[in-house]
């Protein structure tokens, strides 16, 4: 059997799982414990099969890999498995934060990401948007990425869903705005510095700054209790703290991509930011403490098993190398 | 003139953001105003710009008939029907509900979702091929991924769960990215500053031209 063959095999048998799972079997998919136990005693197999292979000189070929990775994330979706998440200090002081503000409390959130990083921005940014709402905090949504304001809509929109009560508790203009993208990077800090109206003279959909009760008398950061930042790269985190918080004093804590979190950790030790929650395990920390389970703690099930697989393939990798090596080749 | 013109503006705007940033008073607060709104509608100019030059980049593609030019063709409808459903949709054209936010998040999310999902993928492959234990530093780099890998996800700590809390795999993980990362950042972030302020001082005294295009 050809190459081409067993790839175009291995697609169709990846769709008709898929088929299978959306039209044959019960829903929610839930594998029992004993079907999950195996599966991941048959990928141990799998891992043990391949390290003797890789001793006798047999090296496994990328599509192998690439496999083991989709099954590594894909079928801890339909496990049941409790895994401990202790939340970290620097989560736990993003929602210390967040409790230490007074209800009416004006937060300003912006959204500096756009679908790719959805996966791990997304849950943290629907559980904050839930936990505002639901503590009465005053939400000021902005983005420096142009997708950014659309992505806070649909955190808007999941916390309407996690809590239907708040579709009539929360009013549009009092409780929260969304004031939108305004292109210009760090240079929009600058100008909201001095003034907000300048950068946002009307929310999203057009209204005047000036007809929108939430936002009528915020004229600069000062009027800002609190920030909280959902970053995937620039402009994000880095520019709101040397703009925002070292030149207005903008109390901030931020939520970012875990490519991007070590980069903002310097920011956070030296407390320029109060906390920080990093990839998809501060997402899932974030759901944890303030009790609003999502997808991230789903995600995160998966993310561990790939991690896994990753390691795995690691070891294997080096002993292919230390082999090599020890050969002479 | 091409070239004197665009030295100047460098010069004077790199001047003044410097004297505002250490006198925030009148008139460098003022100026500093004036170039912030500038920016932003140049920032504004330029994506259309840019969107513009698409256009004609993959318009000249497919007239010349040059390499998978079917591609540029789908980029021309894929950018004309957003354009067109957001023209269409009005002032709310992102409201949940329009064609527009259908059209971002069961098009657009799906795909870029996909693509960035691909990295895991290459990732894998890469560390499965090239992440070798070839010398110290190499050893540290490794063994320093090996924490952070399992420290930040759960199962980190459900393998290390007979140890006492403090030496479970997550707190191991943490102070990699508190201590060693934070350090190795730091050290990283000055360098790059003191590059920045000494490429910046050649941009505004203009020595350094290579922005303007040539030499």
């Amino acid at each position: 059997m050809n190459t081409r063959m067993k790839e175009i095999i291995a697609t169709v048998a990846i769709v008709a799982f898929f088929l299978i799972c959306k039209y044959v079997l019960p829903k929610p998919l839930e594998f029992s414990p004993l079907v999950s136990n195996l599966i991941i005693g048959a990928m141990a197999v799998v891992f043990i099969i391949i390290l003797i292979r890789t001793l006798q000189g047999k090296y496994i070929e990328r599509r192998i890999v690439f496999l083991l990775v989709g099954i590594a994330l894909l079928l801890p979706f339909f496990m049941q498995f409790d895994l401990p998440l202790q939340v970290s200090p620097e989560v736990k002081a993003t929602y210390d934060a967040l409790e230490s503000l007074p209800p009416g409390s004006k937060v300003l959130a912006s959204f500096d990401y756009d679908p790719p990083s959805a996966p791990e921005l997304q849950p943290m940014a629907d559980a904050f948007m839930q936990y505002a709402f639901e503590n009465d905090l005053k939400v000021i949504i902005m983005g420096l990425w142009p997708q950014g304001p659309q992505q806070a809509n649909q955190s808007i929109e999941a916390a309407f869903v996690a809590n239907p009560a708040l579709r009539e508790k929360v009013e549009y203009g009092v409780d929260y705005v969304n004031l939108g993208f305004q292109a210009g990077n760090e240079f929009v800090i600058v100008g909201m510095g001095k003034g907000f109206r300048s950068m946002f003279p009307t929310d999203m959909n057009g209204t005047p700054y000036d007809s929108i009760p939430l936002v009528k008398n915020i004229t600069n950061f000062g009027n800002i209790d609190f920030s909280l930042n959902f970053s995937a790269g620039k402009p994000g985190t880095v520019e709101w703290v040397q703009v925002g918080v070292d030149r207005y004093k903008l109390r901030m804590a931020a939520g970012n991509t875990a490519v991007q979190a070590p980069a903002v950790y310097p920011y956070l030790n030296a407390g320029q930011i109060v906390g920080l929650m990093g990839g998809m395990s501060g997402a899932a920390e974030f759901e944890k403490i303030t009790g609003k389970t999502g997808k991230a703690t789903t995600y995160l099930l998966s993310q561990s098993s790939a991690h896994l697989v990753v390691i795995g393939l690691i070891i294997i990798g080096n002993v292919a190398f230390f082999r090599e090596k020890k050969g002479g080749k | 003139m091409r070239r004197e013109i665009p030295l100047v503006i460098t010069f004077v705007v790199g001047v003044v953001f410097v004297i505002s940033y250490f006198i925030p008073h009148y008139p460098f607060n003022e100026f500093e105003s004036w170039f912030t709104d500038w920016f932003s509608i140049v920032g504004a100019f330029a994506i259309w710009l840019g969107a513009l030059n698409l256009m004609k980049i993959s318009t000249l593609k497919i007239v010349k008939q040059k390499k998978d030019w079917p591609f540029s063709a789908l980029t021309i409808v894929s950018f004309l029907i957003i354009v067109i459903f957001g023209f269409y949709g009005g002032k709310g054209f992102r409201d949940p509900g329009t064609t527009f936010d259908w059209l971002y998040v069961y098009v657009y999310t799906a795909l870029s979702s996909t693509m960035f999902a691909l990295l895991a993928f290459f990732v894998a492959s890469a560390s499965y091929r090239a992440f070798r234990a070839r010398n110290f530093e190499a050893t540290l780099l490794l063994v320093a991924a090996f924490f952070v890998m399992l420290g930040r996800v759960p199962v980190g700590d459900m393998i290390t769960g007979f140890l006492p809390l403090e030496y479970q795999m997550s707190h191991w993980a943490n102070w990699v990215m508190n201590i060693l990362n934070t350090a190795g950042q730091r050290a990283i972030m000055i360098g790059i500053a003191l590059g920045l302020v000494s490429t910046s001082l050649r941009v505004i005294l203009g020595l350094e031209r290579s922005y303007l295009g040539g030499d």
